[in-house]
């Protein structure tokens, strides 16, 4: 279907756009930046902040001035107003900078200015603002209401003081994610973001996704920094310092060193890691291939006996959270097995303590993620323990080890690359690709493929069907005749409809829909996760996931079966036997259960 | 004989239960018959006590006590053991001299009778007449004909008489009431949904409270023929939780409403259905704005949102829906008896019918006026309120709340008339009208209504959230003597960008009473600034406070009664206050009985 155009003018530059689209965007076009700060693309428009604000030029009523356009009083929000036919819009003139101006200083007249202290200073959005308008003067008194910042949740702060209200937060936590812990409370300058009666974040339903952090244009909301924590066991003699990288972190920390997003510096941080003090380097990739064997053991177990069915995936700890919280009538169809973090540090403190004849007391393990959720995840209940200690003893986002890297002063741009240690290290494409939505799916696929027809590969070892950004992926995949139903969801926000479509099948007494079902919290997966570097958009997201196929591709295996370190891990330790095949040891070591929680959890 | 007591909120405020109370406990024999209505507007007098023999109000008693009750419940018993019941007559307002004049103390006077004679009533119609926790006192004033006479209309025809009454919306912005029946009949959508808007939030204005206390019923048959004429079938009055009175006997009314066969399916047995719901709102001031009311009607927090698309097209969950306030619906079930042309008949040319003011602040008689448009500010202020209380000088009228403004004593001619009064810089808004007096300072009255904005902004426009609140900064400042060269220009500067970037009516109107105060008394705020001065002698950190030794008697009760010790004198001595230590309370010029403490 041909999208009608419209054509109008901005600055006396005439646009065309597609019908429906704003004068934000319709500027963009034309090369015209409009400023912003509450706007961001992934979100709708909340036209609270009033910076966006434009003049539309309007036939005279002065008949002397015989139909002449001229300046409309009226100003309006160029981030939500429809672009029409027509139209004459002015972006720029001296009073238009002028209500910006004024509207910063409002904000500024509203804020701590302590930009210095600031985990934003330098990527703030309103810090920006201010040097692009020259604010140095304030006419406006300075007042900030103070708030205690909220740091019930090992993963996310909410700095109440730097907050600008633009309700960027409250629409990912409700819109983007349903998850709807933070709101707008109290009126006036009282307005603050937060939970629901003023609870702490850690009583209310959120799920520690982290997007509100990714979004804030400030430093309101962000990662709770335990680099401080690292840094101390690195210095400890006793600590032998174990360290792991997910697969999303690669193709994003570049860009806190100005590179492209998607590039791919995978050899460069097992070095840089090596250089701040790590004893050895592994890779969450080499525990995904452990998933696909856990959890595709596990599916094939469900689906040839068609009991608890759907499998749904179980590697995003926000997702795991939501389930529990919203949708507890699942915890049965949850795969047992734990996610790649909690796999290779139950194994950092087992297998390689064993092999390497090192004490699991003395052994510290960091875990760098796309994720804030993950900070939750490592104390959330026994079974986070296997190993007899805390399995993680620390969760890094990505955005941690860029400041890590910045302040043990290494030259990460140039840096030669390395490759990660033993035992735990080596990867397949099917374990990097745990990074994009539809990942875990595709590898599952691949493995299950094989396992079930006794190939050696599929067809086609890219399931196109589950890649992409549509919210919710459907499709039928025929293993040799066997049809295997499955979903794929990212960004909570989209979880809810298939959820329901199989509560709607359980009701009506019929098979699931689905067999297999993957979510994964945030929009894009873990490329996209809340503890990325902040304000990733969809073009971001993009060369993010490309990045992350890239790997895959440039890998020799591209099955979790086939990884020669997971081999040897099931073969030396495991006895050779997966979970649900029976293994006794990776049950205990590789697999959790799930339980109801309240949505709000108060203390009595 | 009927005494029936005027139980609004106003009256029960005022005592009215309990004198009721009283006589009930007196009335055992039930030798009189007790009633009760709603607010008859004059709540200055109350409370009021009607005294029918027959269908007639025979005396209107006024300010009466509890300790009143025995001797009226006396001679109304004795009155009605004496005489036959009379016939009803027309009129319930007449009074004739009925044989209780051992209540004279009690009854209205002449003067203030004219509150009420003065006054044209359409929506307020029955209010303070009627039972309005009875349908059938409604039905018998014609209740419920409107309905009728509707259902066998076509909803065009329905439009278009209220089009020929010129009626328009009571709530503030006096949009045509016609349009938006019309835009909402014509948007597309299954469903559509009307509202009512009785989240009265202004300070100062009570009619809708009034109009739901005292007459429900106008407001359920103006609703249902707004829902025939749009084609609404589901239908919510948001009334502010802040309401109890009004949401009890509105709940009263739609059950019986519903038991009647007017509410719910297939109404009076036509092919026309409708519900009513009741949704108690939490006292947001923003959500008595349209698309804010829609927000937390939803569910959602009430914040407003963006216009287009407008309710008519995208309305409460999407749907068309159209809003309209208390006072607006009220008027619609006279319209469709009486003819759109008689309501167009009163009024300007361009306002037509009769407005509601809810007269308060510093006047001789406060309440409810209902008078046609055109009447002059005068005319309400002196003619019907009686003029300024106390012997004071009107000094300015405030208009329409928190969005209004000010209007001086050189324009009290202009004309009740939405774009008379908009040409003063004041709006009609809701019909809050608040007189103030040579005692009122013009600069703290801002700060008053840029408090109430600043606390009830919903935060979401850095203009209303920030803006106002540095405004109030301002204004305080100045009151506080603290004011410096340039506040006011910054002040101007401050509303210009505020009512440029505000996304909602209550943002881009806040800056209103600061600009009309600036625009006719500019001199009390350069007083202020430059003088530290407070000419109104309000602004306490401006007063100070002396003893005149000519009119002191040295009785020493200022000084018993000063609580930072302050005042020094001997006994029989003209006392003194020094001026570091006062604290300027106030309680010595309260407390001397000779008016020797001069406040400057």
């Amino acid at each position: 279907m041909d999208t009608e155009m419209i054509t109008l003018e901005i600055n006396g530059k005439t646009v065309e756009v597609p019908k429906g689209t704003s004068i934000l965007n319709a500027a963009k076009a034309a090369h015209i930046k409009i400023p912003t700060l509450c706007y961001h693309p992934d979100l709708k428009a909340g036209a609270s902040c009033g910076i966006c604000v434009v003049r539309q030029l309007v036939p005279s009523r002065n008949p002397a001035d015989n139909g002449k356009l001229v300046p409309s009083p009226k100003l309006l929000r160029a981030c939500c107003t429809e672009a029409t036919p027509g139209m004459h819009i002015l972006t720029h003139d001296p009073d238009i900078v002028q209500v910006r101006k004024t509207v910063l200083e409002l904000i500024l007249a509203n804020h701590p200015n302590d930009c210095l202290q600031c985990p934003r200073s330098g990527r703030c959005e309103l810090q920006s603002l201010a040097a692009d308008f020259g604010i140095r003067e304030n006419p406006f008194p300075k007042e900030v209401l103070h708030h205690e910042p909220d740091t019930s949740t090992p993963s996310i702060v909410l700095y109440p003081d730097k907050c600008i209200k633009c309700g960027r937060c409250a629409e990912v936590c409700q819109e983007m994610q349903n998850v709807w812990a933070l709101e707008f409370i109290g009126r006036g300058e009282k307005t603050v973001m937060q939970p629901a009666a003023g609870v702490p974040l850690a009583e209310s339903p959120c799920i520690k996704c982290g997007q509100c952090s990714a979004h804030c244009p400030v430093g309101a909301i962000y990662e709770n920094d335990e680099t401080a924590k690292v840094w101390s066991a690195l210095q400890d003699p006793e600590k032998t310092c174990l360290v792991q990288i997910a697969p999303a972190v690669r193709v994003a920390v570049g860009e806190a060193f100005g590179m492209k997003p998607g590039e791919l510096t995978t050899g460069k941080i097992y070095a840089a890691l090596r250089m701040i003090g790590f004893d050895k380097v592994f890779d969450t990739n080499f525990s995904a291939d452990v998933t696909i064997m856990e959890e595709g053991t596990e599916f094939i177990k469900r689906f040839t006996e068609q009991k608890d069915l759907p499998l749904l995936t179980s590697c995003c700890p926000a997702w795991t959270d939501w389930m529990e919280k919203y949708a507890p009538d699942f915890t049965e169809n949850f795969s047992s097995a734990k996610s790649p973090q909690q796999m290779l540090s139950a194994l950092c403190k087992s297998y390689w303590a064993e092999k390497n004849g090192v004490d699991p007391k003395n052994i510290h393990v960091t875990s760098i993620m796309p994720c804030t959720a993950k900070k939750y995840e490592i104390s959330r209940d026994e079974n986070m323990s296997a190993s007899g200690y805390q399995d993680t003893d620390v969760v890094l986002t990505t955005r941690e080890l860029a400041r890590m890297i910045k302040a043990a002063g290494i030259d990460f741009n140039d840096l030669p690359e390395e490759k990660a240690d033993d035992l735990l290290g080596a990867y397949t494409g099917a374990g990097t690709i745990f990074g994009v939505t539809g990942g875990v799916m595709e590898a599952a696929l691949r493995t299950a493929y094989c396992l079930i027809t006794g190939e050696a590969q599929p067809p086609s070892i890219d399931f196109q069907a589950v890649r992409g950004m549509d919210g919710v992926k459907v499709a039928t995949i025929d293993i040799k005749g066997t049809k295997v139903n499955i979903a794929v969801a990212h960004q909570m926000g989209n979880v809810e409809k298939i959820i329901n479509e199989i509560r709607e099948d359980r009701k009506n007494g019929v098979k699931p829909r689905y067999d297999f079902i993957e979510v994964m919290a945030c929009r894009g997966g873990c490329i996209g996760g809340g503890g990325q570097p902040c304000l990733a958009t969809d073009e971001v997201r993009a060369q993010r996931t490309a990045g992350i196929y890239t790997d895959d591709e440039k890998c020799t295996l591209r099955m979790s079966h086939l990884n020669p370190e997971v081999t040897a891990l099931y073969k030396d330790y495991l006895d050779g036997k997966t979970g649900a095949q029976g293994g006794e040891k990776a049950h205990h070591l590789l697999h959790t259960k799930y339980q109801k929680r309240d949505v709000y959890h108060f203390e009595a | 004989m009927k005494l029936v007591f005027g139980e609004g909120s106003c009256g029960i405020a005022a005592g009215a239960r309990k004198v009721r109370a009283a006589v009930e406990k007196l009335n055992a024999d039930n030798a009189v018959e007790i009633g009760i209505t709603g607010c008859i507007g004059m709540c200055y007098l109350e409370p009021i006590v009607d005294v029918y023999d027959g269908g007639t109000l025979v005396k209107r008693l006024v300010k009466v006590q509890e300790k009143d009750a025995e001797r009226i419940y006396k001679a109304v018993a004795d009155a009605g053991r004496a005489g036959a019941p009379r016939p009803p007559t027309a009129s319930v307002q007449q009074q004739d001299g009925a044989p209780l004049s051992e209540l004279a103390d009690l009854e209205i006077s002449a003067d203030d009778k004219e509150f009420l004679e003065k006054q044209t009533r359409i929506a307020l119609r029955h209010c303070g007449l009627i039972d309005p926790e009875d349908i059938a006192a409604y039905e018998a004033v014609d209740g419920y004909k409107a309905i009728r006479k509707v259902l066998a209309m076509t909803p065009e025809d329905v439009i278009a008489e209220i089009k020929v009454s010129g009626l328009a919306g009571r709530g503030g912005a006096g949009f045509p009431t016609w349009f938006k029946w019309n835009a909402a009949r014509n948007a597309k959508g299954e469903q559509k949904y009307l509202i009512c808007n009785a989240d009265e939030g202004d300070p100062g204005a009570f009619m809708d409270r009034a109009v739901i206390e005292s007459d429900p019923h106008s407001l359920i048959e103006g609703m249902l023929i707004a829902a025939y004429a749009i084609g609404a079938t589901k239908a919510f009055v948001y009334v502010r939780a802040e309401y109890p009175l009004a949401i009890v006997r509105l709940e009263k009314a739609l059950a019986a409403a519903k038991k009647a066969g007017l509410l719910g399916e297939n109404i009076l047995g036509s092919h026309f259905s409708c519900d009513i719901r009741i949704k108690a709102g939490a006292g947001a001031f923003v959500c008595g704005e349209e698309t804010a009311l829609i927000e937390s009607l939803e569910g959602n927090r009430g914040m407003p949102r963006l216009k287009p698309p407008f309710p008519a097209e995208k309305g409460y969950t999407q749907a068309p829906s159209n809003i309209n306030n208390v006072e607006t619906f009220a008027n619609v079930a006279w319209i469709i008896l009486n003819g759109g042309a008689a309501f167009a008949a009163m009024g300007t040319e361009t306002s037509k019918g009769t407005k509601v003011f809810a007269l308060t602040g510093k006047i001789k008689r406060g309440g409810l006026v209902e008078i046609p448009m055109g009447l002059t500010l005068r005319d309400v202020i002196f003619g019907i309120g009686g003029g300024i209380r106390d012997g004071g000088t009107f000094k300015a009228v405030q208009m329409g709340g928190p969005s209004g403004g000010c209007i001086p004593e050189h324009l009290l001619d202009t004309k009740i008339d939405y774009k008379a009064l908009g040409a003063t810089g004041a709006i009609m808004g809701s019909g809050g009208m608040v007189v103030m007096d040579s005692h009122t300072c013009m600069v703290n009255m801002a700060r008053f209504f840029l408090d109430f904005t600043a606390k009830e902004s919903c935060g979401k426009c850095v203009h209303c959230r920030i803006g106002t609140k540095r405004m109030h900064e301002i204004l305080t400042r100045i009151t506080e003597g603290k004011g410096k060269e340039g506040d006011v220009e910054l002040l101007q500067e401050l509303c210009n960008g505020i009512k440029a970037g505000a996304l909602c009516g209550l943002g881009q109107t806040a800056p209103n009473p600061v600009l009309t105060t600036i625009r006719y008394f500019r001199d009390e705020y350069d007083a202020h600034i430059r003088e530290a001065r407070c000419p109104a002698h309000e602004c306490a950190a401006l007063k100070t406070y002396s003893i005149d030794p000519a009119k002191c008697k040295g009785c020493t009760m200022c000084a018993k009664k000063c609580p930072v010790g302050a005042i020094t004198g001997a006994v029989k001595q003209p006392h003194a206050i020094d001026p570091a230590k006062c604290i300027k309370c106030g309680q010595c010029a309260a407390t001397c009985k000779f008016g020797a403490v001069v406040i400057g």
